[in-house]
């Protein structure tokens, strides 16, 4: 597939381009949505696609694509649009990106190619994720162009874990012709992608199809290995003849608050809130066998800005909550989350506690929460990430009445791995030691990215690790230089 | 998939399987466990590893009927597979040379407490074994605990085989006669567990426990499996099962272990309902969360 700008298909004169306002993503209406699991975004018809296609600039430098974490052509995959080649357009995208049904449905574009689009300054950006998502879910539906694959080198790659992370480098390392086993903990395949982000936001069977296409490019899977447990990175090495192994097991112990009546029953970290529901769909108990708390009529609250946080409290109002708060210390601006979902949570109804802080979960008397007391808090002076430091204000404490409280303040590095791999470094946080650019750990021959470098980040990060990993696992297998 | 090589009951309602499970059978240690899923609308529990055979490739498991995937579990026979087996999870028995250990079995807890017993045993110490049953019937593992123990003692509640009593009884009058214990391990129910630990806290002898609080994933994802441990989170699948039993706040465990009591109970009642007239072993419950490990 080559990069060469063809002669631009759009009719239509910058002018004209930037007049033409950005298209709505058709959505499921808020009072509805919010009582059922189906996505919430529709998706663009081809003829919307089309529409939005043609507010492209085409900017001679595209900054859209240089913001990109895994440098997605931008331009050349929407000037395929406004041709009307969709299937190439998708193929164009799969250069860079394995995973585009995916990213184009929760990748926070705005802080990446939307956030750099040059029509920001005039209105509204382009709608790049929309339309990643259009020809991602339109070559799902009509066929894929599969990228020429590479004659097989003999190589042979282990990748710890079938996240964002392990299957771009599954799928990057396919195409060079090396032979590549993932190995996944869990029963089912796309970790993160599965069990936390909800199916509302990202349908189960998008992430299935994109594993089978990996599937189909030769990828080989195997469920229920805990690598660090069932087989060690040494003998996957040694034994099994990997000749490179690519860590990328993800976020790892949930955080707690330390605050005291955390131990109630209805305290959840948002992981085991979100696997329960997601993974092992307990939301349809008995049918299914896992069970979850009936939260029918009840007041719960997420702890927590991030996506992570407003998955579990959409979760939750789906699942008949009869108030659904977001409890977060700082205020909006300061919110993690994506743009778009921070909106569908406020029309569904989802009530925002900004600047507001928990100092002690309540018990109901019978060893369940019964309520949260809480500090309001003010914004002081920047702290070390930059964003203004919460402080509490004096005698502001309240009580809140609960039922339920989920805790979605971030995680801690899973120490498996690196407590039964010889000669792997880590920081002082647990975290394993990856090069930035090489993605190189401590250890000849092994790789890491994602969550267990970095510590809790987006798919997008991850993806684009695996994807610096999977260019320094083929420098690495074809020169054997360390 | 994982195939059911020979299933056995070895007491009413509970069964011990071998099944193949090559990348387990090889690593397993003494006081590891494995997830199992049955069936791709099943729930993923927590089940004791008895033994494990790296030659042939199989691990044994031992299984209560308690709810109802223990029900449809214990259902399975030689030839039939198990979906989903991963592990062996939780960090291995500390084995070394303590001295005087004495290892406490509970219930079906003695599946847990053998493995370390025998590794305590191959490691020097003198194991003196304890254990316990409701009655004669549902005494399990005897043959195997007697060959890795110095002595053995059996307690049945209601006296229908060998003593009379609870297995504290005895742990007392060892205290009592002035044995040196310098280690004690017990595995069993939770009051049994708390029981041990109360009685060797004012004498100071160190005292491990093995828990089984509720747990989805196992790997130290989802945070399910924590437990209160000297005033701290602690997750029994990554920093356990076994603990201090002097530290653990039993309290909490038994609480956050009833949260699904009710799901469990109607989970187990249309269970039943669909059940075929066939009638299936029901031992009462015995408290334990989810029918894992207990």
């Amino acid at each position: 597939m080559t990069t060469t700008v063809n002669p631009s298909p759009n009719p239509l004169k910058l002018r004209e381009r930037i007049k033409l306002p950005r298209q709505h993503m058709p959505e499921q209406p808020a009072d509805e949505r919010s009582r059922n699991f189906t996505e919430v975004n529709l998706g663009y018809s081809a003829e919307l696609a089309r529409q939005e296609a043609l507010r492209c600039l085409e900017c001679e430098k595209p900054t859209c694509m240089d913001k990109c974490p895994v440098g997605v052509k931008v331009r050349e995959f929407v000037r395929l649009i406004v041709a009307g080649d969709f299937l190439v357009a998708a193929a164009k995208i799969r250069e860079d990106n394995v995973l585009p049904a995916i990213t184009g449905r929760v990748c926070p574009q705005e802080d990446h190619c939307e956030g750099a689009c040059k029509l920001c300054k005039k209105g509204e950006s382009l709608g790049i994720g929309y339309l990643e998502r259009f020809v991602a879910d339109y070559e799902q539906r009509m066929g894929t162009i599969r990228l020429p694959a590479a004659p097989p080198t003999g190589k042979r790659v282990a990748v710890v874990g079938s996240g964002p992370s392990g299957l771009t480098v599954a799928g990057d390392l396919v195409q060079k012709g090396h032979m590549v086993r993932v190995f996944e903990a869990l029963h089912e395949l796309g970790g993160v992608l599965v069990y936390g982000i909800p199916e509302f936001r990202l349908p189960k069977e998008i992430v299935r199809e994109q594993i089978d296409q990996l599937r189909a490019m030769g990828v080989e899977f195997e469920t229920d290995v805990v690598v660090g447990k069932t087989v060690t990175i040494d003998e996957l090495m040694e034994e099994e003849h990997y000749d490179a192994v690519f860590i990328g097991t993800g976020a790892g112990l949930p955080l707690f608050m330390n605050i005291p009546g955390e131990h109630l029953n209805g305290v959840y970290s948002a992981n085991e809130f979100l696997t329960r529901i997601n993974l092992m769909k307990a939301y349809q108990f008995p049918a299914y066998d896992q069970p979850m708390v009936d939260l029918r009529g009840k007041d719960v609250a997420v702890i927590g800005g991030g996506n992570t946080a407003l998955d579990a409290i959409r979760s939750a109002l789906r699942l008949g909550a009869r108030k659904a708060y977001v409890m977060y210390r700082r205020s909006e601006a300061e919110m993690p989350a994506r743009a778009e979902e921070v909106r569908h949570a406020r029309q569904e109804g989802i009530e925002f506690r900004m600047l507001t802080s928990p100092i002690e979960f309540l018990s109901d008397g019978k060893g369940w929460l019964g309520g949260l007391r809480c500090l309001s808090m003010q914004l002081g002076e920047p702290d070390a990430s930059g964003r203004r430091r919460p402080v509490p204000i004096p005698g502001s404490e309240f009580e809140l009445p609960l039922s339920v409280a989920v805790i979605a303040i971030g995680t801690s590095a899973n120490p498996v791995i690196q407590s039964t791999t010889t000669g792997l470094a880590t920081d002082t946080r647990g975290y394993i030691q990856a090069d930035t650019l090489t993605q190189r750990t401590s250890r000849k021959g092994v790789f890491a990215g994602g969550d267990i470098v970095t510590g809790t980040a987006t798919v997008i990060l991850a993806m684009a690790a695996g994807r610096r990993s999977a260019k320094s696992i083929h420098e690495y297998l074809t020169t054997d230089q360390w | 998939m994982f195939k059911i090589v020979h299933a056995e009951f070895i007491a009413p309602g509970i069964k011990r399987f071998e099944v193949e499970a090559p990348r387990i059978a090889r690593k397993h240690k003494a006081g590891q466990f494995v997830i199992l899923r049955l069936h791709d609308r099943g729930e993923r529990i927590p089940i004791t590893i008895e033994n494990s055979n790296p030659e042939r490739g199989t691990i044994n498991i031992v299984v209560q009927s308690v709810g109802k995937t223990t029900h449809l579990l214990n259902a399975l026979n030689a030839g039939d597979n198990i979906l989903d087996v991963v592990g062996p999870l939780g960090k291995p028995s500390e084995i070394a040379l303590f001295g005087n250990v004495v290892v406490i079995g509970g219930g079906v807890g003695v599946a847990m407490a053998y493995p370390t017993a025998a590794a305590l045993k191959l490691a020097g110490n003198h194991v003196a074994a304890i254990i316990g049953a409701r009655n004669k019937e549902l005494v399990i593992l005897e043959r195997e605990m007697r060959q890795v123990s110095d002595e053995l003692t059996i307690t049945t509640d209601d006296g229908s085989y060998a003593e009379k009593g609870l297995v504290t009884d005895k742990l007392r009058r060892l205290i009592d006669n002035g044995t040196r214990i310098d280690l004690v391990l017990a595995v069993g129910p939770i009051p049994m567990m708390r029981a041990v630990a109360e009685l060797t806290r004012k004498d100071h002898i160190r005292t491990i426990v093995s828990l089984n609080p509720i747990m989805i994933d196992g790997t130290g994802m989802c945070g399910g499996c924590r437990v209160l441990v000297d005033g701290k989170s602690q997750f029994a699948c990554v920093d356990g099962p076994e603990f201090d039993g002097h530290l653990v706040d039993f309290a909490v465990l038994t609480q956050r272990n009833s949260t699904y009591r009710q799901e469990e109970e109607r989970s187990m009642e249309e269970f039943r309902r669909h059940l075929e007239p066939r009638a299936a072993d029901s031992p009462d419950d015995v408290g334990c969360a989810h029918g894992g490990r207990g």
